[in-house]
């Protein structure tokens, strides 16, 4: 692994914005910024958001394991638990709709020139991690509640990874050719 | 370079670009793609600008600090890009209203700011909640076949997709 590079506080401040940079650049391009475009996969009625995702998903993740398997990248998964995970989950879910925003796609719309993005949505975005920073103390019993640790499916199913990542690739290819021949 | 003016890529090529992103993000700098946790940084530094006092001794900007870090560079980085993008396709424009919400809910913008505010403080505390969002545990968790990621990004699209019905 490039630990040298991983270690340069300086340089990791560059590739952060850089790699933000070409995010930011793609979301827009896919339309991934845009309000209707999201409201319009929450409403079934456009895949757009969910055709980025599960193709990001498959890329992302044949390349990510065939790195770890050569050693050259860690993995990160994240802890959750049924009451940060599921109960999280389905707040998100509701502010995703209300807003029409992720926190990602936001930063697009607002670098597209969505007011409503930049004078709304962005700084409840700010209030809401702030509300949530100070309930985080009074929290903690719900937040561990059904604690499941940072385990992969693999890991989980105790098999193979690539066990799970043909299938799944196999299932996201056929669920791309059905949304398509559908006309979403 | 004519690809760079279009105002639409194909979905699928924008999911391949961003799933060979995380490649590099993994790579070069040990962190999977994600936005939610600038917020909650921001957030805090705010918060010591509005009030005076240093966050540091709150449990939550322990485990996570009001600094500039990669992330935070990261969702700048998401700003800058999306104006170039907009800006060679012709697509920048400042606007208030998305269209589906005129159709459906008329032309005041004070209604959809002040939704926005109220979504974007759901939004917030839901994503610090479940420790992730469409981006941390929707693109970068599932790829790494995270069980919280999936179960994450299932309760994300049920709710929302419940949420959005009852809206619209």
């Amino acid at each position: 692994m490039l630990k040298n590079l991983h270690l340069k506080k300086q340089a990791q401040l560059i590739l952060g914005l850089f790699m933000g940079i070409i995010f930011g650049f793609l979301l827009q391009k896919g339309g991934a910024g845009k309000y209707d475009i999201i409201l319009g996969q929450l409403l079934l009625k456009d895949f757009t958001v969910i055709k980025i995702m599960l193709s990001a998903v498959v890329t992302g993740m044949i390349g990510i394991y065939i790195l770890k398997g050569f050693g050259l990248v860690q993995l990160h998964p994240k802890p959750g638990s049924i009451g940060m995970t599921v109960v999280g989950g389905l707040i998100f879910g509701v502010g995703f709709a209300v807003l029409g925003y992720c926190p990602g796609t936001i930063s697009a719309a607002i670098g597209q020139g969505n007011l409503d993005a930049l004078f709304g949505g962005l700084i409840g975005i700010l209030v809401g991690s702030g509300i949530f920073a100070h309930l985080y103390p009074s929290l903690q019993g719900i937040l561990k509640k059904g604690e499941f640790g940072d385990i992969t499916i693999p890991e989980y199913f105790k098999v193979n990874p690539w066990m799970v990542i043909l299938p799944l690739c196999l299932i996201i290819i056929l669920f791309f050719y059905w949304i398509e021949s559908m006309g979403l | 370079m004519d690809i760079l003016t279009l105002k639409l890529w194909s979905p699928y090529w924008v999911g391949a670009g961003i799933g060979i992103l995380s490649w590099f993000s993994f790579l070069l700098s040990d962190k999977p793609i994600g936005c939610s946790t600038a917020f909650a940084r921001s957030s805090g530094m705010v918060e010591q600008a509005l009030t005076g006092k240093s966050v540091k001794n709150q449990l939550y900007y322990q485990q996570f600090p009001a600094e500039i870090d990669w992330e935070w560079m990261f969702v700048l980085g998401i700003i800058i890009g999306s104006f170039c993008s907009a800006n060679l396709s012709g697509e920048f424009q400042l606007r208030w209203l998305p269209s589906i919400w005129i159709a459906r809910f008329g032309l005041q913008v004070f209604p959809r700011i002040l939704t926005a505010f109220l979504g974007g403080i759901l939004m917030g505390i839901g994503a610090r909640w479940a420790n992730g969002c469409t981006s941390g545990h929707g693109i970068s968790g599932t790829l790494q076949l995270a069980v919280s990621s999936w179960i994450a990004v299932i309760f994300f699209f049920a709710s929302g997709i419940l949420a959005a019905y009852l809206i619209y």
